[in-house]
This record gives structure tokens, sequence and C-alpha cells, in this order.
């Protein structure tokens, strides 16, 4: 009974989905306000069914009901609780639904703050996001049901992948997806200004903090699923370059861009038809990213579920989605765009470069995600990109963005001094590279000029974003907006995340080696002890655990408990391994295969400053948490609340 | 050509070459070779290379060529069953090495457990163009007479094993 509640409830919400689009979408072309003010109204009971449709099916997951085709497919009874409910999105007709549900959720959030905005164009807004709903619920009920039934009814579930199985792994598809979704506001916002054929600086001012939380999430959802690979896959690896990762990738390299390229519009009212084209990129990028990991097209490891008429239906949604948006925007963006003056030194040119850059970089990971499947489909054979081809090609755009990156910051707009700029900024730059080398070179040993140049450009952007910070702090310079600061810690973040990766990358020492229990191996400084070996009983999985002492000099660092897991139900072997983490170096140890008498392969890694790669991110999250917290975004609220309040108050009711 | 179309129109073509891809899908058409030879090669055995696997390697027995590289997450996921069909001695397994380094992919053997009989080590990927590898892992079977039957793209698990490659080797050798 309750799925089928759950299913009458999703086919509601759909309904509430096309009355979200419909009505406000022509009222707001007619300029009919009993019209637009189904809006709202509509928004919210769309949002409660939806809500009841996810929590009916949570619900499923929960009392382990395994006549549900997905429950019986992803989730199992000896599952603990906390992953009977990440189980919802473990596959792929749940995490579609989460995707639903998530878009609702924006909605409720544009629709409780747009109050202050024109009714027209908060209307559109809603509408554009309805109708987004409503194609994705399409497919929900018509080729990806979650409520579908089974029978025979199997006695317990297949479990839900082991894989899955971790914290970390829970909350990264809702973060991620939150960040997705998100960009639907820029994408609904951008197409509302098209058809009502206004974009200037105060729109931009309204897009700029939803753009800005979006992207906040994306980053941090992608950190987290960064951090699991590294700690779950038991290789040590942290980026893969997978299809599945690239998708998420690119929306939010193209966020990023969108958000710069905001700025200037806020500011200048300028680059209103990249603003406009970035604000469809993004969402279409987070759209593409979904079809390609759903249908098929491109197999990865992550790909939980293909199946080519899923594909159809996801094509088609994207030709509607991508294409309609794209066609509005040949048709309405050249009468908004518009050429003003700026210097070649100026903020404008750099942030012109920034988002030259930023869409050089997508277009190339888009490139090599798609390649091979080009070619293909023009019968030209079949080739491979993998890691090595990503690797070169992201270094080239980002090696001069991450340098200019620390100029731009300090450009004044319009135009500014070029001499003014050096001056400002030569401590900086002096600093980042007496101390990228000279640190580099003593902390870690020589090594290729890359890697100086690496860490000397993450310390230059770390140093060029905290001057005015740190000026500010001192009383030397001018005061600083959250927006200010939210900025340059953001820009800080990505100097870490240089570092990082720079330093990991070429410090990293990575073993092998077959270790006998009792005996003790030595990597780098550090002396590593395999005590001894037992077998423990967990929930539902059966490990071995390793004892490991790791001590430097004679003194006892840390002890590690890597572990080798079997899942009952599954029976696939996962590997937890053995981290100490500092903020300078991580040491990793997993366990390998038993290589008899008493013989074990370990797999034991040293590696510097990789924490800096997930700190550089959630410093990047925090400075975008802070820019959204700027009063400006309130205070035009609050400013404008007042005419419009009295307007709705005068309309009955 | 004015240049807010250009979006939509590199649109256009993006959407084209997904519809032939969705067409084409690796996983579900069988792919050009199925039911062709094997293509010849002659590559540097991993493990030393004086040695050398080539195609006549693959005939003679029923086969399993299985492309892998140590970047590749899924041959990393799959890497224990192959171990366990490897233990099982019925169908021997040959590895093609792919875009690897080689002393981190017999770094990788001796951690996780040797499956292959022999591994052909395919630095540039050529060999692996020929056999139409479109990503790693990839697991190729192949009849006694070189023919090769299936293909399978994605991690290997025990059920695709049994119902895909032991099954075709059952139907074809008791006709």
């Amino acid at each position: 009974m309750i799925p089928e509640l759950g299913q009458l409830c999703t086919v509601i919400a759909l309904c509430l989905a096309g009355v979200q689009t419909i009505f406000p979408l022509v009222g707001a072309h007619r300029n009919q306000a009993s019209w637009m003010a189904v809006a709202r109204p509509a928004a919210a009971g769309h949002f409660v069914f939806l809500a009841l449709g996810f929590g009916f099916l949570t619900y499923s997951f929960i009392i382990n009901d395994f006549s549900v085709l997905i429950v019986a497919s992803t989730s199992n009874s000896a599952l603990p609780l906390l992953y009977r409910v990440a189980a919802v999105w473990g596959g792929h007709e749940g995490s579609l639904m989460l995707w639903v549900l998530l878009l609702a959720v924006w909605t409720i959030a544009v629709t409780v703050s747009s109050r202050s905005l024109p009714d027209e164009l908060s209307s559109r807004i809603i509408g554009v996001m309805g109708f987004i709903s409503v194609g994705l619920l399409l497919y929900i009920l018509s080729v990806s049901n979650p409520f579908l039934r089974l029978f025979p009814i199997p006695m317990d579930g297949n479990d839900l992948n082991p894989l899955l199985q971790d914290p970390a792994m829970a909350i990264h598809p809702p973060m991620l997806y939150t960040g997705y979704v998100g960009f639907s506001v820029a994408f609904a916002y951008a197409i509302a200004a098209m058809l009502g054929g206004q974009v200037d600086r105060q729109w931009a001012r309204w897009v700029r903090p939803w753009t800005t939380a979006a992207w906040m999430f994306l980053t941090v959802g992608i950190a987290l699923g960064s951090w699991w690979a590294y700690y779950e896959l038991g290789w040590g690896g942290w980026w893969f370059w997978d299809p599945v990762e690239n998708a998420s990738f690119m929306p939010w390299l193209i966020g990023t861009a969108l958000i710069h390229s905001l700025a200037v519009t806020e500011k200048r009212d300028l680059f209103k038809g990249s603003t406009l084209l970035l604000a469809i990129g993004a969402f279409s990028l987070s759209l593409l990213g979904t079809f390609l990991v759903r249908s098929g097209v491109l197999v990865s490891v992550h790909a939980f579920a293909s199946d080519p008429s899923r594909g159809v239906f996801i094509l088609s949604l994207l030709v509607i989605f991508i294409g309609g948006a794209l066609a509005i925007y040949a048709w309405r963006a050249p009468g908004l765009d518009r050429n003003a003056g700026f210097k070649m030194v100026s903020r404008e040119s750099f942030l012109l470069v920034n988002n030259i850059l930023l869409s050089i970089a997508t277009g190339l990971i888009l490139l090599g995600t798609l390649y091979p499947l080009v070619l293909d489909a023009m019968n030209m054979g079949k080739i491979s990109v993998g890691k090595p081809y990503f690797d070169t090609v992201f270094i080239i755009p980002m090696l001069p963005l991450v340098l200019a990156a620390g100029f731009g910051m300090h450009a004044a707009w319009k135009s500014a001094d070029a001499a003014q700029l050096v001056r400002r900024l030569r401590w900086p730059a002096g600093v980042a590279l007496v101390s990228g080398i000279a640190l580099t070179a003593l902390a870690w040993g020589t090594g290729p000029v890359l890697t100086y140049v690496g860490v000397a450009a993450g310390i230059w952007l770390v140093l060029a974003s905290l001057r005015d910070p740190v000026m500010w702090l001192l009383g030397k310079g001018p005061r600083l907006t959250a927006s200010m600061i939210g900025m340059q810690l953001a820009h800080a973040g990505v100097g870490l995340f240089v570092v990082g990766i720079t330093v990991t990358s070429t410090y990293s020492i990575e073993t092998d080696q077959s270790v006998r229990l009792g005996e003790t191996v030595q990597i780098a400084d550090y002396a590593v002890t395999f005590n001894n070996l037992q077998q423990i009983e967990g929930a539902n999985y059966t490990a071995l655990r390793a004892d490991i002492d790791i001590s430097q000099d004679g003194e006892k660092i840390a002890h590690l408990n890597p572990e080798k897991r079997i899942y009952r139900v599954q029976t696939m072997p996962m590997t937890e391994a053995g981290i100490d983490a500092t903020l300078g170096r991580d040491l990793f140890v997993a366990l390998g295969e038993d290589l008899g008498d008493n013989a074990w392969s370990l797999r034991i890694q040293y590696k510097p400053m990789i924490r800096f790669i997930w700190l550089g991110c959630l410093v990047m999250a925090l400075g975008g948490l802070i820019a959204i917290g700027d009063r400006r975004y309130r205070t035009a609220v609050q400013t404008e609340k007042i005419p419009v309040k009295s307007g709705t108050a005068a309309r009955p009711a | 050509m004015n240049r807010f179309l250009v979006p939509i129109v590199g649109f256009a073509v993006l959407v084209l070459f997904l519809m032939i891809g969705l067409n084409r899908d690796p996983t579900f058409v069988p792919s050009p070779l199925i039911g062709k030879q094997v293509p010849a090669f002659n590559l540097p055995e991993l493990s030393d290379p004086d040695k050398f696997v080539t195609d006549a390697d693959l005939r003679g027995k029923f086969s399993v060529l299985n492309v892998w590289a140590t970047w590749c997450s899924g041959c990393r996921q799959e890497h224990p069953v192959l171990n366990q069909i490897a233990a099982q001695g019925e169908v021997p397994i040959y590895g093609l090495n792919w875009k690897d380094d080689a002393s981190l992919a017999n770094e990788w053997l001796q951690r996780l457990g040797n499956p292959y009989t022999a591994t052909a080590f395919d630095s540039e990927g050529r060999v692996a163009i020929d056999w139409g590898v479109y990503g790693a892992p990839e697991t190729f079977l192949i009849a006694p007479d070189g023919t090769i039957l299936y293909r399978h793209i994605s991690p290997m698990t025990m059920e695709v094993w049994k119902s895909e490659f032991l099954a075709r080797i059952a139907s074809v050798s008791t006709p």
C-alpha cells in the first residue's frame, strides 16, 4: 500500500508541476496577475507531494519492504539504518527521485525569497523550474519508476554496493545533486530574464547568491567524492578523470566562470551575453552529466545503471531543455548584450581571461570525455583517452589562470594601473617565488621544474588573496565587505589546493611490500611494523583486521588498523585503508593479498600535503558561504520589499 | 554566422553524436569484432620484455583477453574476480596492459596477485586500437579457432563470468 501511495503522490506532484509551469509562464506573457499568483501555491504543493512520495519510498527502505523492486535490489535487512536510508539514492531510480526532490526544495527557496522581485520575473523563474520538474517526473514515472513491485517477493535484498556503504558516500550524492540542481536556479533566472527582455545589474545581483550557493554545494560534493575514493578504494588515488567525475567537474568549472561573469554584469553591466550563456551552460552540463552517467553511452565504473530506452528519453529531455534554452538565447541575447569599453589592464580583462580559460578547460575535458564516442560514431575507429590526456590538457589552461588570478583580484574595474598593480603585489610575488623554491627543496628535496612552479604559484595565490584581509586586520587597509572576504578566501583555497596537488603528485612515496607478521619495514623516515592479524565480525561483513604500528626515529607515532572486508551478501572484497593523517602528510596502509607463509602484501604510502587538496576545497566553499552572507544581497531585498508588499496587499487575494 | 547561433549549432552537432552513440552503445550492440578473427599482434611480455605475446598464444583453446591498466579504477575492482577465475583454472586469462608504466604494472601484479598466463605490454595503445578497446577494463572471449566470441565492457563479475563466458564456452563446445 505504501509504495502505491508514494506513486500517487508523485503523480499528483507531476500534475502540480504542470500547473506550476503553465499558469505562471502564460500569466507572465499576458501580464495576468491572477494567473501568475498560481506560481507559489503550485510550487508549494509540488514540493509537499514530492516530499511525501520520497518519504513513502524511504519508509519502504526503512521497514525492509522487499516487495519493492529497488528495495530488493539495493538494500538488505542486515544493512544498518543509516545505509538503508542512503540506499534510497544508491540506485538509479531513487537517485533521480532525490534529484527532483532537491529541485522542489530549491524552488521553494526561490518562492520564499523572491517576493521582492517583480511578479513577472519571479513567475517566469518558478514556471521554468516547474517545467524542468515536469520533464524529469515524466521520465521517472514512465521509464524509471522507483515504486515498482517485485513478485515473487524475495526473502532478502541484494544489498547496497559495499563501495557505497560509507558515511561520506551516504552524503556525497545529496551534496553533489544539491549543487547540480542548484544551477537550475541560475538557468531559470537566465531564461526568465531573456523572455522578459531585461538583463541588468539588479538581475545579476539577484542571481549571484543562488549561483554561489549551488557552486558551494558542488564544491563540497566533489571534494567528498574525492576523499571517499582516496580512503575507500584502497589504492590512495584521489581523482581518476572517470567520466562520472568529469560530469561533476564540468558544471563546476562553468559554474565558477558564471560566478565571475556575474560579478562583471553586476558591477559594470557588461558580459551579459556570456553570463546568460554560462548560466545555461552550467545547468546544461549538469543535465548532460546525468545523461552520460545514466544512458550507457559512456561506460564507467560509477554508472550504476545503464539502459538505452532511458537514454533516448533523457536525450529528448536534453534537446528540449538545452536546445530550447539555446534557441531562446540565439533569439533574445543579441538585443541584450552590449559592448562597452574597458582597458587592456583592468579587472574586466582579467575576468574575461578567466572565463575563457575555464571554458577552454571545460571544452577539453568534454572533448576527452566524448571524443571516443565521436570517432566511433564517424566510423573512424575507436580510440581511448585516459588520465595522461586529462592531466596534460588541464594543467595548460590552469597554470596561467592561477598566476593571473592573483593580479586580477587587485586590478581596478575599467582601467587599472599596471605599475601600481606590480607595486602592490611585489611582496607576495617575491615571497612566493623564494619560499616556493626554498621550501620545496628543503622540505621534500629536488623535483622537476614544474613542481617548483606549481608550489610557487599556489603560495602566490594564497598570499595575493590574503594581502587585503591581512592589511585590514592590521588596521592599514580599507574595511572589506563580506563578499570581498569570501572572494579572497575562496581564491586562497584554490592556492592551497594547487600546493596540495603539486606536492602530493611529485613527492608521494608508494610501495607495495610483502611483509611477514612481526616484521618491520622502512619507508622514508617511517618504520612500519606488522604486529598481527585478526578476524572480526561487522554488522554485514566479515573482516581481517591488521594491527600496524608506525614509528619515526624510534618513537611510536601511529597505530593503524587497515581491514580487508568481505561483505556477506555481495561477497565483494573491500579494502578499508588505515590512514594516519596530519596536516603535513598522510601515512596510508592498505592490506593486500595473503602471500602465504604469514606474509601479506601491504600497500604503504607516504603522501605529503594531500590534506591540502580537500582543505583547499573546504576553504573555497567557506569563501562562497561568506560571500552569500554579504549584506547587500539582503539590503537590496529589504529596500524593494515595501512597494511590492503594498502592491500585493492592494490586490484581491 | 551570427555568434549567438554558435552555441545551439554546436549543441545540435553534439546531440547528433549522442544519438548515434546511443544506438552504438558498446555494452548492448555487439562489437564489430565479434565473430571475426583476433587481430594479429606481437607485443613484449610485461615482466620479461625479451619474450613476446602474440595472437597465436590466444588460439588453440578457449582463452580470455583482459585489457587493464594500473590507472583504471574498474580494473582494481575486478582484479579479485580475475584471481578467482584464474584459480579455477578452466580458461587461461591473457592480460593486455594498456598505456601503462611497466614498473607500476609489475608491482600491481605482485601485490594483488597475477591471474594472467601472460601479459602483453601495450604502452602506446596501438594493439588496443586494433581490438577496438574503448576503455579499461574490457574482457574478450576467444574460441580455439581464434574467433572473438564475446566482449564484456566494465568490471568482470562472477555473474557475468558464469552467464556470458562459461555459458558461451559450454554452448560452443557442445553443439
